[in-house]
């Protein structure tokens, strides 16, 4: 309260763009409806049912008028398209070298888990000035992550990995909302998004206690699974080595070759007959499906990831430990 | 010293009223005009529950900690006012209603092609009284889209029974559009030829091609829901295998089209009233009738833009922006035809032509704001927020409820023989369009500044314009209530209609009387001049009478 305007806080890079079209439709809605209303008002004055007034005039069209009234406003639309568009391209496509985090939607909280292993509930810390990319996974239904101050929002889908990525410009305490229905509580599973100077961000990142970065954390998963006496990381075992696995392309037995992304590695951990790598056997991985939780998975994924990173390249971010890097694309 | 003179008893003619009494003779009825009035009666007694909802929900929303009621039965609230309010109310409002007593006058039949199909229809309306049972024995949570996997796994609620009662409403639905297809087809009068139906039919015709090709998607849908619920079939459940987004896919099929069911018959209401009220053929018919079939046509072409933030490719996502926009254009062209036809017109201000100003305002906003959610940049903040809720009520509530409404009072003489106080109506009509923008208008501001759809709670800076729109909300439903006094007062009381009060063209009004008889003709009519031939001369002339 108190606060009279009708923009959110501008808070990212990409805020003051989607405003700027925002305004721009407010104000064709404005002109077209000062101009239908203009012209209803005036016709219903002017030309009023009065006794012994003049009859009325009858028309019964005009090709042309239905021409013009009809193209203007499809070609104002299609500005409106090209314009809208073009800003959910650039926003749907994360850049190279992000500050990756992790986020879990679960009835009624999100759990965030950064690189370094540090874990948040409902709580969010990001510097400003680098690009954010934020895998989101939900460990039940359907949830939405909502951060109106930098005009995101994505569905956090069970069985998916969704991606969305932000570059915050402002420190300041931003709301964060599920918009997506989900049971009892989901007015309340929100939380806030700290933004923070990046030298904030680095005191920040070194204190409160930590359980192992993600990798170390997928690691240690990986051999509690088992997972290590097949998949021999360096040498040939019963199931493909893990090693420069990710972001590569991977043959399967049926002929057809696909990307290994964070859903491919998903799905081989959950299902693992669903693709099975060209040269190797059906039925030899037991299927984990229900067994490990979505942050488990998560720290599988970004362990697989660190596999497949040339060990020798330097940290590319300020405070984004190693394994924070985005996947090279 | 009063002086009363005792009215000489005139005996009524027969007519489709007074023909038969008891209540087999309204239950079993095959006549299209007592099956309109029994769709009359129960979507009015939907409308009140629904509308009951939505008080407890503006009431809670006073306080952005929830004012009465618990998280969990917010969320009952608001689920079950929208499945009340658009399955039971919105979707048969005009069709089942006006639709069913009007087609078979304006095309000059005696009933509908299938009187019998037309009571089964009317029958299936009963499902609502699944859905009230539902609400009776604890109501239900998921939402009145029923989002997979919430409603398939993890919700506690009577998913099940609701989705039986919207699954009954659904025949209801497929069956009047047949039949109103058929009749359209196969029943006009000689003379009556395609461009000469008033464009309240083409607008009914494209409505049922949607009802008639969509709604089964959605009975699919919910007996898909109700496989995985009850048998884990894995369909949806990612748990087992299946793919909530190919829930929202099917879902939306069939109800993005359907919010043009609850908006087309209004549009063609809205084309009757200002025609008549103007005293002049609507501008450009070819075109209104035309952007009817467009939309019909178009509206099975963007259901993906609910699914712009759900994860759907990018590419998707593009393809339905473009497709959403072009659904916008024959939106447009009537509202520029209905502009048009004012025009040197002889325009008066009874409450129907009232209730089409509200229209033509509302449903402007409504479409405008319509641009919004097409352009994805934006959708993308203002999906799933206030934004939505306040753009789709601008359209539904605004566009079809007043449409219902004018239409309501404009053919209240026709349908009781009666006329409804003027005074009262107008005074109604303007309350219920300024309680509307208070309730509305203030949740596009709270949409865009971030507040998301279906909050029990929410945060303390959007509590003032909550509070506007609770306001706004306490006068809407005042202006709802009036009409529904004066309207039962005016079927018992009100003075005598005659054949045609408003001097209005169309077959209804010029060849059968108020009320009309059973069988709506007392010979076969023979149309021999467009619609809406208003001559220069017919306002002298009803000056001169009257």
């Amino acid at each position: 309260m108190g606060n009279l305007s009708i923009y959110p806080p501008r808070a990212s890079a990409f805020a003051g763009q989607v405003d700027l079209l925002y305004t721009f439709l407010l104000v064709v809605s404005a002109i077209m409806i000062v101009l239908i209303f203009g012209c209803v008002f005036f016709f219903a004055v002017k030309y009023r049912r009065r006794p012994g007034g003049p009859p009325p005039r009858q028309h019964h069209g005009s090709v042309m008028l239905e021409i013009v009234w009809s193209t203007i406003p499809f070609l104002v639309m299609l500005v409106m398209f090209v314009w809208g568009t073009k800003l959910y391209f650039d926003s749907a496509n994360p850049p190279a070298n992000t500050l990756d985090l992790y986020v879990t939607g679960k009835q009624w909280m999100w759990k965030v888990e950064y690189p370094g292993g540090q874990r948040e509930i409902n709580e969010i810390h990001v510097p400003t000035g680098t690009p954010v990319k934020v895998t989101l996974a939900s460990q039940d239904v359907i949830h939405s992550f909502f951060i109106p101050a930098f005009r995101v929002k994505h569905d956090v889908v069970p069985g998916h990995y969704e991606i969305l990525w932000f570059q915050a410009t402002k420190p300041g305490r931003y709301h964060l909302f599920c918009a997506e229905y989900c049971g009892a509580d989901h007015s309340k599973m929100g939380g806030w998004v700290n933004v923070m100077s990046p030298a904030d961000y680095e005191v920040w990142l070194s204190g409160g206690e930590r359980g192992g970065s993600m990798v170390d954390q997928g690691a240690k998963l990986f051999s509690q699974y088992g997972c290590v006496t097949c998949h021999v990381l360096d040498a040939k075992g019963r199931c493909p080595s893990l090693r420069n696995v990710f972001g590569h392309p991977v043959q399967l037995d049926d002929g057809r070759t696909v990307m290994a992304d964070e859903a491919y590695v998903r799905e081989s951990i959950l299902d693992p007959n669903a693709k099975i790598v060209k040269g190797y056997e059906r039925n030899v991985m037991p299927v984990f499906q229900g067994q490990i939780s979505e942050e488990g998975l998560l720290q599988l994924i970004v362990f697989v990831k660190s596999l497949s990173q040339p060990p020798e390249q330097p940290a590319p971010t300020k405070g984004a430990p190693a394994a924070a890097k985005g996947s090279p694309k | 010293m009063n002086i009363t003179f005792e009215q000489p008893k005139i005996k009524e003619s027969p007519n489709y009223l007074n023909i038969q009494y008891g209540w087999q003779s309204w239950l079993f009825t095959t006549d299209h005009k007592r099956i309109a009035l029994l769709y009359l009666f129960s979507i009015t007694a939907f409308f009140m529950i629904g509308g009951a909802f939505a008080v407890g929900m503006r009431l809670n929303l006073t306080s952005p900690h929830g004012l009465l009621f618990s998280p969990e039965t917010y969320n009952k609230l608001f689920t079950m006012h929208g499945i009340i309010m658009i399955f039971f109310f919105l979707i048969p409002s005009i069709p089942a209603v006006l639709g069913n007593f009007l087609i078979p006058l304006m095309i000059g039949a005696r009933d509908l092609a299938f009187p019998r199909i037309n009571l089964l229809a009317g029958i299936c309306i009963i499902g609502g009284v699944v859905a009230v049972a539902a609400v009776a024995s604890g109501g239900v949570d998921t939402g009145w889209t029923f989002y997979a996997p919430f409603s398939t796994t993890y919700s506690n609620t009577h998913v099940i029974m609701t989705a039986v009662a919207v699954f009954v409403a659904g025949f209801s639905s497929i069956l009047t559009g047949l039949n109103f297809i058929v009749t359209i087809h196969k029943m006009r009068a000689p003379g009556m030829t395609w461009f000469r139906l008033p464009l309240f039919v083409w607008s009914h015709y494209a409505t049922s091609i949607i009802q008639v090709l969509g709604t089964p998607v959605v009975a699919i849908t919910i007996v898909l829901l109700g496989l995985e619920r009850l048998f884990h079939a894995g369909i949806f459940d990612p748990k087992l295998g299946g793919d909530p987004i190919l829930f929202q896919h099917l879902f939306w099929f069939y109800s993005h089209p359907a919010v043009y069911i609850m908006i087309l018959p209004g549009m063609g209401v809205i084309s009757e009233l200002i025609t008549c009220f103007s005293h002049k053929a609507v501008f450009g018919y070819g075109f209104v009738a035309f952007s009817s079939v467009a939309i019909a046509i178009l509206s099975f072409l963007v259901w993906g833009h609910h699914l712009f933030v759900s994860g759907q490719s990018m590419y998707a996502g593009m393809l339905f922006s473009l497709l959403s926009f072009m659904v916008a254009v024959p939106s447009a062209i009537k509202v520029f035809n209905w502009t048009a036809t004012m025009y040197r017109g002889s325009i008066s201000y009874d409450t129907p032509m009232l209730y089409a100003f509200g229209f033509i305002g509302l449903f402007t906003i409504g479409g405008l704001t319509g641009l919004f959610l097409a352009t994805v940049a934006i959708d993308v903040l203002v999906t799933d927020t206030y934004f939505v809720l306040a753009h789709f009520h601008y359209t539904m509530v605004g566009g079809m409820v007043m449409a219902y409404l004018g239409g309501i009072h404009f053919w209240f003489p026709k349908i009781t023989g009666r006329m409804y106080p003027e005074g009262w109506a107008r005074f109604a009509a303007l309350v219920v369009f300024v309680g509307f923008n208070l309730t509305f208008f203030p949740q596009f501001i709270l949409g865009y500044l971030g507040m998301p759809r279906r909050y029990a709670t929410y945060a303390p800076e959007f509590q003032s314009l909550n509070v506007l729109s609770s306001a706004g909300a306490s006068i809407l439903g005042v202006g709802y209530l009036i009409p529904m006094i004066y309207l039962a007062w005016a079927w018992n009381r009100g003075p005598r209609a005659p054949q045609n009060p408003w001097n209005a063209k169309g077959l209804e009004w010029e060849k059968s009387p108020s009320p009309p008889p059973t069988f709506n003709f007392d010979e076969m009519p023979v149309v021999t001049e467009n619609a809406y031939n208003y001559g220069d001369e017919s306002v002298h002339a009803a000056e001169a009478r009257g």
